[in-house]
């Protein structure tokens, strides 16, 4: 599909929740500054794949898994994020207590592997925290303590901005935004595809694909892809639903 | 957070940093064990006026009658073996005023402990106590100017008699509890602080309590008066070597705030896991007064101390801030007391703890509101944090209205460092370690931010060393 080498790729993928298979084996292959819609109904494993992908505990994966041509399967969620990987949550946790800033500073330390001087790390975070049109306040809070949805899925597209992983997952980042903050979001995930970031966006409704364009759009349902094929394919499940899919399942 | 701990600062540990001992050398020395030759004996050698010898004896006797504590951790308490202690040791024949005066490896341990450097940097005073005396003592001249007094307490007596003997032991009698008594038949150094009318002292006052030697017993009494008007902030610090076999440090604090008066008593409770910390901390505030517990317990065996308010003037206001923090094989067993004598009056309590491994953290307090006190506010909550399976927390809270117009907030907390936390903040390339030691800094960061800045990195840097290779 994509003529450069893939960031991101990943074959024959089953994850396991206990003993209950959700992926029942998924291929991707992602190319920098590409970015792949996952699109499919509340409850097909989609959200699993994220964060089984990343390495979330509560998951067995089993399959193959490179970033950037290297096998990071067996890497804790901390060093694959060193590696260049990124999770984008549906439900970020907060933590009572850390700020965004100095949460933002140690996780920027970690990925760089080096200390940002205080001015430069301060300067560049209020310049995103602008693209994103955040107040500046925001870096003060605790981190997604009383957020409002809208506003812990900015924070997560500001650490994307921030961290600037090679590979990132978004999970359901559209989902609980209204009009004005999916716009802000979709500036986000845009600008983070110009800086050659690959990207996979889970979510069950067209409406983010309004404001991204993606390169690729998968079909997903009870664990599988059911069918991939350019931005059209989102037009066609937005029209139809994706009752019309069912069928062919017995075939893929 | 206000402060992050320096990730480098990872690899130390209390062994290396505080867990020196010097070799015992001693200038005077009690037999082990407790009887009335050693409270004649501790008397005689202080030189004390004869209501003091008698307070002394009569509060043996008293320590002799009470049977121990039958709540608590009776079970730590039992391991005790008071005729094991020694009660007294006087380690230098005679206080330093300037640095060079302290013997040399006393002066070596404080300088380890970053003692001298605080008192240059930040202090209006600083009073440094080894074993049972204080050794080096100093006061910045302008409080002297003031008329602020900032002795150890022997000497407080020694100077100020009239003063002291009008004051002691009238917020903590020794008939108060067991350990009480015990401070008070054997009690030794600790501090004595006067500040005037309308006086503020801007820097905090600090004191240093080490104890060296093994099987010592460690009895500060503190007592600070606040007239009126005036403003004292007061800090102590404590550490003292690992041994295998256990210390006591019992001390007994009183504060007296009178009318407006503010007083917030800072504490950073960093004693080795062999020692026992069993402290009676009390205070009383006057008409629109403010009295200030800040109280960290990170170290000891067993801790069982809960600082205390008694609010007897109208509209006096008093706050408890605390944190515990019970590692392995420790148990934190703290809290506080605020007791509404006068109407229009507030406390506000907020209690958090950590327990992790076999650590056990419990919140032990009590509100109380006389009939007649109305317009009382009062709000306590209490958080904790469970690392790991074991780890254990209890909460006992008491309260007592006798008033029906009063409003009472209460609010308790467990939570788990969970999964999902870890995960998140892994994902964004922190390591386990650091992700933890994140959470909890993060849990305790209320209180951290009370903390003079130089206390908050200290703080902070014994949590990072606390959490290390913490998992499960």
């Amino acid at each position: 599909m994509s003529k450069q080498q893939p960031i991101f790729s990943c074959h024959d993928i089953h994850v396991w929740v206990a003993d209950r298979e959700v992926v029942k084996g998924v291929d991707l292959a992602v190319a920098p500054g590409e970015i792949h819609a996952i699109m499919g109904p509340n409850g097909s494993g989609k959200s699993s794949l994220a964060n089984a992908l990343m390495g979330h505990p509560a998951y067995t994966l089993e399959g193959r898994l490179e970033l950037g041509g290297e096998d990071v399967k067996a890497l804790s969620p901390d060093e694959k994020a060193r590696q260049g990987m990124f999770l984008a949550f549906q439900y970020p946790v907060a933590v009572p207590g850390v700020t965004v800033a100095s949460f933002l500073r140690a996780a920027v330390t970690a990925m760089r592997g080096t200390e940002v001087p205080v001015r430069e790390f301060r300067r560049e975070l209020l310049a995103r925290m602008a693209d994103l049109e955040m107040d500046s306040g925001f870096a003060g809070r605790y981190l997604n303590d009383g957020f409002s949805g809208g506003e812990k899925k900015r924070l997560e597209i500001l650490q994307l901005l921030m961290l600037k992983p090679r590979f990132a997952l978004l999970d359901e980042t559209d989902s609980g935004l209204d009009i004005d903050a999916l716009r802000i979001v979709s500036r986000g995930i845009n600008a983070a595809a110009q800086q050659d970031v690959g990207m996979v966006l889970v979510t069950h409704y067209q409406r983010l694909l309004n404001y991204v364009q993606p390169h690729v759009v998968h079909v997903f349902m009870d664990g599988r892809i059911v069918r991939s094929g350019g931005p059209e394919l989102a037009l066609q499940l937005e029209e139809r639903g994706y009752d019309w899919l069912t069928p062919q399942m017995g075939g893929v | 957070m206000a402060v992050n701990p320096r990730l480098e600062d990872l690899g130390s540990d209390y062994a290396q940093r505080y867990g020196f001992r010097d070799p015992e050398q001693f200038f005077v020395r009690t037999p082990r064990g407790l009887s009335h030759e050693v409270v004649e004996m501790i008397s005689t050698l202080k030189g004390e006026p004869e209501w003091m010898r008698a307070f002394r004896h009569k509060a043996l006797d008293t320590f002799l009658a009470k049977p121990m504590p039958s709540w608590g951790d009776t079970e730590a308490l039992g391991q005790i073996d008071f005729d094991q202690i020694t009660y007294f040791m006087r380690a230098t024949e005679r206080q330093g005023e300037s640095w060079d005066d302290v013997p040399d490896d006393i002066k070596r341990t404080f300088d380890r402990l970053g003692i001298p450097e605080a008192e240059r940097k930040f202090l209006a005073g600083v009073s440094a106590q080894y074993e049972s005396e204080v050794v080096y003592h100093s006061v910045k001249e302008e409080l002297t100017r003031q008329g602020v007094i900032f002795l150890d307490m022997d000497s407080g007596l020694r100077e100020h008699e009239a003063l002291v003997r009008e004051h002691f032991a009238t917020v903590i009698p020794a008939e108060d509890n067991k350990f009480a008594a015990l401070n008070s038949a054997v009690w030794s150094g600790g501090s004595f602080i006067y500040v005037p009318p309308g006086v503020e002292v801007a820097i905090p006052l600090q004191a240093y309590f080490r104890i060296n030697a093994e099987r010592m017993g460690q009895f500060e009494r503190t007592l600070i008066i606040a007239d009126e008007g005036s403003k004292v902030h007061y800090i102590e610090g404590c550490t003292a070597p690992v041994y295998s076999t256990h210390s006591l440090h019992s001390a007994v604090v009183e504060l007296i705030a009178r009318r407006g008066a503010h007083i917030r008593y800072t504490t950073i409770q960093n004693w080795a896991t062999n020692i026992f910390n069993l402290v009676t901390k009390r205070a009383v505030a006057y008409e629109d007064a403010v009295v200030e517990w800040v109280d960290g317990n990170i170290g000891s065996r067993l801790t069982m101390k809960y600082p205390s308010i008694i609010l007897k003037g109208e509209r006096a206001h008093g706050e408890v801030l605390s944190i515990a923090f019970a590692g392995p094989g420790q148990h934190q067993d703290a809290g506080a007391k605020a007791i509404h004598l006068a109407p229009n009056t507030s406390s506000k309590i907020t209690s958090k703890s950590i327990s992790k491994g076999s650590g056990r953290a419990t919140y032990r307090g009590m509100v109380k509101v006389r009939k007649g006190a109305h317009g009382c506010r009062t709000s306590v909550q209490c958080d904790a944090l469970l690392i790991g399976e074991q780890a254990r927390t209890d909460t006992y809270p008491t309260m007592e209205i006798a008033e029906d117009q009063v409003r009472i907030e209460h609010e308790a907390r467990i939570s788990k460092l969970g999964d999902e936390q870890l995960f998140y903040l892994r994902s964004r390339g922190l390591t386990d370690d650091q992700a933890r030691l994140m959470i909890v800094n993060g849990f305790i960061e209320p209180f951290v931010k009370e903390l003079p800045m130089e206390y908050a990195v200290e703080l902070n840097r014994l949590i990072a060393l606390e959490m290390e290779g913490s998992v499960g």
